[in-house]
């Protein structure tokens, strides 16, 4: 297989033993993106010389013996990761121009293994949305289908991923943009509980269901950037101090004798029955190795696309109050005094979709209205983060579906803001509760298009949830397969 | 009708966001049906439960009171859209 097509574990292994330099991998990827990013879009950002600048020297400490988990293997981040002097646009206009003087916690903690930055990536404006429709830099497309969408937020992530584009991504899941994008191109993806990876440098969507993780091509490979980019950071504090496990350590332990729940709110009316059977066989298989499938309930999945768009959208009325015009980011030319100046600032720099989750977030939040909505909905959040913690009780951990349907084609949701939200049914619930998933490829349908399994664990753990999805994964081949691009 | 243009006018306003009249239509008949959606919440007793405002059970995450570096004026300042003696520039406040 060509080297961009390989994993990360790989290619490590590559590296460590001298087959491959870091700059040849890293040409590798550079020329691969000029190849194919015209008709992806994956990228907003190249860092082209500062990458080969990066490769270089990564090389050098090599040969010098140095051995960083991450030495000299190219990386990409999502674009709501701020990056010291490399552009960070959020994939808005109204950042378009914004160069930040800091770095992000969990950007740093991979320049620090050693990683090289090729770049950042294309997502939905801000992080919001499911298609990565939003952007004010152009929609991404799916390697796997062009007319299709990559699903979102981390669309670009998700997209270079599946296009081979870099040997590991990092994206952000708030309500599923990690899991979600992961199943429409048939990659891994994986949120961590909350608290487990630091949020500081991270442009803020919801606080209390942002969370950062890893978009791979395997497994092993999710385990790996996990260590990398977990732990408590004093610089966040809602990072919670609790010690991070070898991830890898018990990654091959296989799910003998494992718990696994289903739970029957997920398997409803409505699954397109590609998606059913592709999850149904996967419930055979992980029989074959040995785990017991249990009968689990959720009760309160179904008001859970509704809590969120409440709590979601209130936070990030108040997150994105930030962009003003004054310290940073777009101002209008057109204000004629300070308010004026706000309104048409924050006016010309959102799109639709950003302004009209302002909207409801402020309704949400206003007197009058606050107690009927944005309390009553954090009231539903307790009823769903304890189905969760009760299920916990009987399962180890559960498994279901990533979404109702394989991806959609470009175009297809966005006259009904509606419709695209209750797409993201499964995904939302573990934002709501706090709690670990990931998403893994487990079939097509017929159009070729890639289904994701979602695998969903206790709070921190993580590792188990790795270990069940490497079981899978070594079982299928289903992450062996690339599109033809 | 769950709310009317004058009130998505009104929260417009809040929300500090200029919206044209068409993007006010647009807003109003959008907003109405996600509110009339969410009404579903009401479909649950949820007297004498405790609100989530933070996932993870955690309180008082303080820290030691120790004086660390901080960004500076200059960084701080470098991606503003005007400024001037360290300060930011905005139009004239106070007539």
């Amino acid at each position: 297989m060509e080297l961009i097509h390989l994993s990360l574990h790989e290619l490590r292994d590559k590296l460590r033993e001298g087959e491959v330099t870091s700059v040849e991998l890293t040409r590798a990827f550079l020329d691969r993106i000029e190849a194919t990013d015209h008709r992806i879009n994956a990228y907003i950002t190249l860092c082209k010389e500062q990458a080969l600048l990066d490769a270089a020297e990564a090389d050098r400490r090599r040969a010098l013996g140095c051995d960083l988990p991450l030495l000299g293997v190219p990386i990409a981040l999502k674009d709501i990761f701020i990056t010291e002097d490399v552009k960070t646009t959020c994939a808005s206009k109204i950042l378009s121009n914004y160069v930040p003087p800091y770095e992000g916690t969990a950007s740093r903690k991979l320049k620090e293994a050693g990683a090289v930055l090729l770049g950042k990536l294309n997502m939905d404006e801000f992080a919001m949305g499911s298609s990565n429709e939003t952007s004010a830099f152009g929609a991404v497309r799916n390697p796997w289908n062009l007319d299709c969408v990559p699903g979102g937020s981390s669309g670009g992530s998700a997209a270079c991923m599946a296009a081979s584009q870099a040997a590991a991504t990092l994206g952000t899941d708030t309500g599923g943009s990690i899991r979600q994008p992961a199943a429409n191109c048939g990659v891994v993806g994986l949120k961590p509980t909350y608290g487990r990876v630091s949020r500081y440098g991270v442009i803020a969507f919801a606080s209390s269901l942002d969370q950062v993780g890893p978009i791979t091509r395997d497994v092993e490979d999710c385990a790996l950037m996990l260590q990398a980019i977990s732990g408590f950071d004093p610089l966040d504090s809602t990072s919670v101090d609790c010690p991070v496990p070898d991830y890898r350590a018990e990654l091959k332990g296989g799910v003998r004798g494992l718990k696994i729940g289903l739970p029957r709110e997920y398997f409803i009316e409505g699954l397109d029955p590609a998606v059913k059977a592709a999850v149904e066989r996967a419930i055979e298989v992980y029989k074959g190795l040995g785990a017991e499938m249990i009968p689990v309930s959720l009760p309160h999945t179904q008001y859970a696309v509704a809590t969120y768009y409440l709590i979601a959208t209130a936070e990030a009325s108040a997150n994105l109050a930030r962009y003003d015009g004054v310290r940073y980011g777009v101002r209008s030319e057109a204000g004629t005094g300070l308010t004026s100046m706000y309104e048409k600032s924050r006016a010309e720099g959102f799109g639709a979709e950003v302004k009209r989750r302002i909207m409801l977030g402020t309704y949400a939040l206003s007197a009058g209205y606050y107690d009927a909505y944005y309390l009553k909905a954090q009231k539903v959040r307790t009823l769903i983060r304890r189905d969760f913690l009760e299920a916990y009780k009987q399962a180890d951990l559960m498994l279901a579906p990533v979404a109702p349907t394989a991806a959609f084609r470009l175009g297809e949701k966005t006259d009904d803001p509606l419709q695209m939200y209750l797409s993201d049914i499964f995904t939302i619930p573990v934002n709501l509760a706090g709690t670990c998933a990931l998403s893994l490829p487990c079939g097509f349908d017929e159009a070729g298009l890639p289904i994701g399994l979602q695998l969903m664990g206790r709070p921190f753990g993580e590792a188990q949830l790795l270990q069940a999805a490497w079981a899978f994964e070594q079982a299928t081949d289903w992450h062996k397969q690339r599109p033809a691009l | 009708m769950k709310i009317t243009r004058d009130e998505v006018q009104r929260v417009a306003r809040l929300a500090r966001l200029e919206l044209s009249a068409e993007e006010l239509d647009a807003m109003t008949g959008q907003m109405d049906a996600i509110l009339a959606y969410v009404e579903k919440l009401d479909e649950l007793d949820t007297a004498g439960i405790e609100p989530t405002s933070h996932a993870v059970p955690m309180e008082n995450a303080f820290r030691e009171d120790l004086v660390r570096p901080s960004l500076g004026t200059e960084k701080a300042l470098a991606a503003a859209p005007a400024g001037q003696n360290g300060c930011f520039q905005v139009p004239k406040v106070i007539e």
